[in-house]
């Protein structure tokens, strides 16, 4: 029966050319536009670490002055130094690291290389297993090695290419602004999107090269990248001169197990803000919160409200498709009301007309979202040719493919069904009798 | 031309009316909002720098290692760019307007208050003023006298001594009259700490923040006589004909690495590139706007010729009948554009809602001013033109219908 209705439905398109190619072209541009921007909503706004995410957390406090203090008002984004190596050596938490960006410059030893900048992130020893950092060679650096601040570098597998050719570096020593570190180890790719760890840099496309032991590189005055957030007399500094003690610059991040742990952890921050009141340093009531990975990146709107915009405009304009669609298709059907009185006078039952109907609207829907898909993937190539940051993360992964497919097969039945209802109930003998 | 009988044709054709004035009203709200949100990123788009910005070059380099005294290497290297053919001034800065990265502080009016006043950039650099080409409307520029070195701050700001302030500061007309509104500016006192204290020496006309987000708040700048030194935060400014740039910028890097070949140039652009990078979502974000109308209005056109082709295939007797009992095929012609005109308006009025009702929801959501009612006109006049013009096909060709079809059945 099914065969029989599709080839009904190719006749009648054969009648229609132009009105079917309408059709389909409308269907195939709203899917191509809404999948689009959908599939860079689900890019943006996707878990930089599948299956770890839940476990680690943002763990903010508040050293703050008791000037222009509220209630209400919510704590720093970041930590003062002071306080994230407190919290860094209290060791309260299953993994903790400590950490924030820089720029140093990498001399090496080939001749043929000028030296040359790279990002740079100076952190402590739990960062590569709390973060699942892959490595291609070798292996972190030991919480020691961040005491002794020991000349320790892990690098990516980027930079290894391009000073190494791609050879197992570790072992080997790297000159870095005028001071000799030894590789410890090479990441293999790894590009966590957003950059969850630190937003300060810009929430995209923002990759390290070189990672250091932050004691070490504070030592050694390597240049400071980011934002600082300051009270008091505090000064931001630039580059090699560090933001003051009554300055907030430094990212820490915990990884806690179970919630239960979480909720221990949290009572820990309390504590300790208490502690610290105690002591004199701070001189506000303990205003502490622990926000997980998605906490954190929904808490500061990572992703881009235009790409948002975006998605809602698609969405409008697949709503004119259709409704576009549906007009033009009931106006199909009831054209045809004579020959649908024929059908019903020969026999044939509501039911199998709706069918027939159905899968004449399904036939187009199918074409529509063939071609929305193939406008999908011209719409993301455009996507990664233009210059936003997000640019290169645009692509069409299977489950957004799905969910393309699905969205067009969906769409069009919807949009046929009334069109279908409609026709359907067609009163024969007046159709015929008018004939 | 009688509308009564085209309401009553309309109203036989009821689910398919309601289908097309609903798909109007949707294209009506989408391109009011479109075209109002375009005309929004413009403005943005167009905001003013207050700097000579076709005769800016800017140069941001870092030692390798920093043995050298910085003060004395800035100095050094500004001397040397000074001496190239075509280079009218050279300056120092942390940051330039749009430039992205930014360096921001907090004013206070007195040193005790709770509260900052306002955020605005805190833009240390030598020679800015006459660098930049900026326009001292009131006051003073900053002279060699004013400038001290930032170690020398900093080390007065942590050990709580004051030494040093209050300092000279010239700021932006905008940021004065919102500190000090219809007063002279000038001597008054601002505070970005307790012992941080400024005293207003000069006045320019305009200049925007490194980080412009909200137009509200974008032109709130100071401008403090600190000397940096030579680092990877701070930028050489270069000021040259439009026409020398290129050679300019090329020179200055050859001369730069001729004073100090142990130095990495990390950036080396014109001012031109740092603005349109600034604003490239700015620019992809209203040319999607831009397609998403013309596509909208499209769709919406070809589905009205489609469902007028299919009425007038539908009334071939009708007309025929009406041409023959003496309608002429003018007469057929206005029955159908009238139709559409009908239609259309329909679509609109329910789009005028609709587009105000998306308006308030943009409000809630994007931080957007209500939709001035002046757009609402644009939405109607775009889908009045693509109705007729989108209805002339269909309706010339009813004109066409012969009265015979009336005496042939079907």
């Amino acid at each position: 029966m099914f065969a029989y209705y599709l080839d009904l439905a190719l006749r009648s398109f054969r009648r229609n050319k132009v009105l079917t190619a309408l059709m389909v072209l409308a269907i195939a541009v709203g899917i191509g536009a809404s999948m689009t921007t959908l599939t860079v909503l689900h890019m943006l706004s996707g878990d930089p670490l599948p299956g770890k995410s839940s476990e680690l957390y943002y763990p903010q406090i508040d050293p703050q002055d008791a000037r222009g203090m509220m209630p209400g008002t919510l704590p720093p984004e970041q930590v003062t130094l002071i306080d994230g190596m407190n919290l860094l050596r209290a060791k309260r938490a299953d993994r903790q690291a400590l950490m924030t960006g820089g720029a140093v410059p990498i001399q090496p030893d080939s001749s043929s290389l000028d030296p040359f900048y790279v990002e740079a992130r100076y952190t402590t020893a739990d960062f590569f297993a709390m973060f699942d950092a892959p490595f291609l060679y070798g292996h972190g650096w030991s919480g020691a090695a961040d005491e002794a601040h020991a000349r320790d570098v892990v690098i990516t597998r980027k930079l290894d290419d391009k000073l190494f050719n791609g050879a197992d570096s570790v072992g080997r020593t790297l000159r870095i602004g005028g001071s000799t570190f030894r590789i410890v180890g090479v990441l293999d790719r790894w590009h966590p999107n957003p950059h969850f760890y630190d937003l300060t840099t810009g929430s995209y496309n923002y990759f390290e090269q070189v990672f250091l032991p932050l004691q070490t590189a504070l030592e050694l005055h390597y240049d400071h990248n980011g934002s600082n957030d300051c009270w008091g007399n505090g000064t931001g500094g630039a580059g090699g001169i560090y933001p003051s003690a009554t300055c907030v610059w430094l990212q820490f991040w915990v990884e806690l197990d179970s919630p239960a742990k979480a909720a221990a952890y949290k009572q820990f921050l309390t504590h300790y803000s208490e502690e610290q009141k105690a002591l004199g340093r701070f001189a506000r009531a303990p205003n502490v919160r622990l926000d997980d990975l998605m906490q954190w990146l929904d808490y500061n709107g990572v992703v881009p409200s235009d790409v948002r915009l975006q998605a809602w405009l698609a969405f409008g304009f697949l709503l004119v498709c259709l409704l576009n669609t549906v007009g033009l298709m009931l106006a199909k059907f009831l054209r045809r009301s004579g020959e649908l009185s024929v059908r019903r006078a020969l026999g044939a039952s509501r039911r199998a007309l709706f069918a027939q109907l159905l899968t004449e609207s399904g036939v187009v829907g199918l074409a529509g979202g063939l071609g929305g898909l193939l406008l999908a993937l011209l719409g993301l190539w455009m996507v990664q040719h233009r210059s936003t940051d997000y640019a290169s993360l645009a692509h069409l992964d299977p489950a957004m493919l799905l969910v393309t497919f699905a969205l067009a097969i969906g769409a069009s039945l919807v949009a046929g069904m009334l069109p279908a209802w409609r026709a359907c109930n067609v009163t024969p003998a007046l159709q015929l009798k008018s004939n | 031309m009688d509308i009564l009988p085209i309401l009553a044709t309309l109203r036989r054709h009821k689910v398919i009316l309601w289908l097309l004035m609903l798909e109007i009203a949707l294209s009506c709200a989408i391109v009011c909002n479109g075209v109002f949100l375009i005309v929004q990123r413009m403005q943005h788009m167009d905001m003013p720098s207050g700097i000579a910005e076709h005769e800016l070059v800017q140069i941001q380099q870092a030692p390798i290692t920093p043995s050298t005294d910085r003060y004395a290497r800035a100095q050094e290297d500004m001397a040397a760019l000074r001496q190239i053919p075509g280079v009218q001034a050279v300056g120092m800065t942390n940051q330039l307007p749009f430039g992205g990265s930014s360096s921001n502080g907090g004013v206070m009016l007195s040193p005790t208050q709770p509260h900052r006043t306002l955020n605005a950039a805190t833009y240390f650099g030598e020679n800015l003023v006459p660098t930049m080409g900026l326009r001292l409307v009131s006051g003073r520029a900053l002279g060699s006298d004013d400038y001290v070195n930032a170690d020398a701050i900093l080390k007065s700001l942590a050990d709580g001594s004051g030494k040093g302030f209050p300092m000279p500061t010239i700021i932006s007309s905008t940021l004065a009259e919102r500190l000090w509104p219809q007063q002279n500016p000038l001597g008054k006192l601002i505070w970005l700490a307790p012992k941080a204290s400024f005293r207003v020496v000069g006045v320019v006309a305009t200049l925007a923040r490194a980080n412009a987000y909200d137009t509200a708040t974008a032109q709130y700048s100071m401008i403090f006589p600190l000397h940096m030194g030579a680092g990877k935060d701070q930028s050489y400014l270069i000021r040259t004909r439009p026409q020398d740039r290129q050679r300019v910028l090329t020179a200055a890097i050859a001369t730069l690495k001729q004073a100090d070949p142990a130095r990495v140039i990390t950036h080396a652009r014109k001012y031109d590139e740092i603005r349109s990078d600034y604003f490239k979502d700015d620019h992809a974000m209203a040319g999607m706007l831009v397609s998403v109308i013309v596509a909208v209005l499209l769709v919406t056109g070809l589905g009205i010729v489609g469902l007028a082709s299919f009425w007038v295939a539908q009334r071939r007797k009708q007309i025929g009948i009406r041409r023959a009992l003496g309608a002429t095929r003018a007469d057929i012609l206005r029955y159908f554009q009238t139709e559409n005109f009908l239609i259309v308006t329909f679509g609109i009025v329910i789009g005028m809602l609709l587009a105000y009702g998306l308006s308030l929801w943009l409000m809630l959501h994007y931080e957007l001013p209500r939709l001035p009612l002046f757009y609402l006109p644009v939405g109607a006049i775009a889908l009045w033109a693509i109705g007729q013009m989108a209805v002339l096909g269909p309706a010339l060709r009813a004109a066409a219908v012969p009265p015979v079809v009336a005496t042939r059945s079907v």
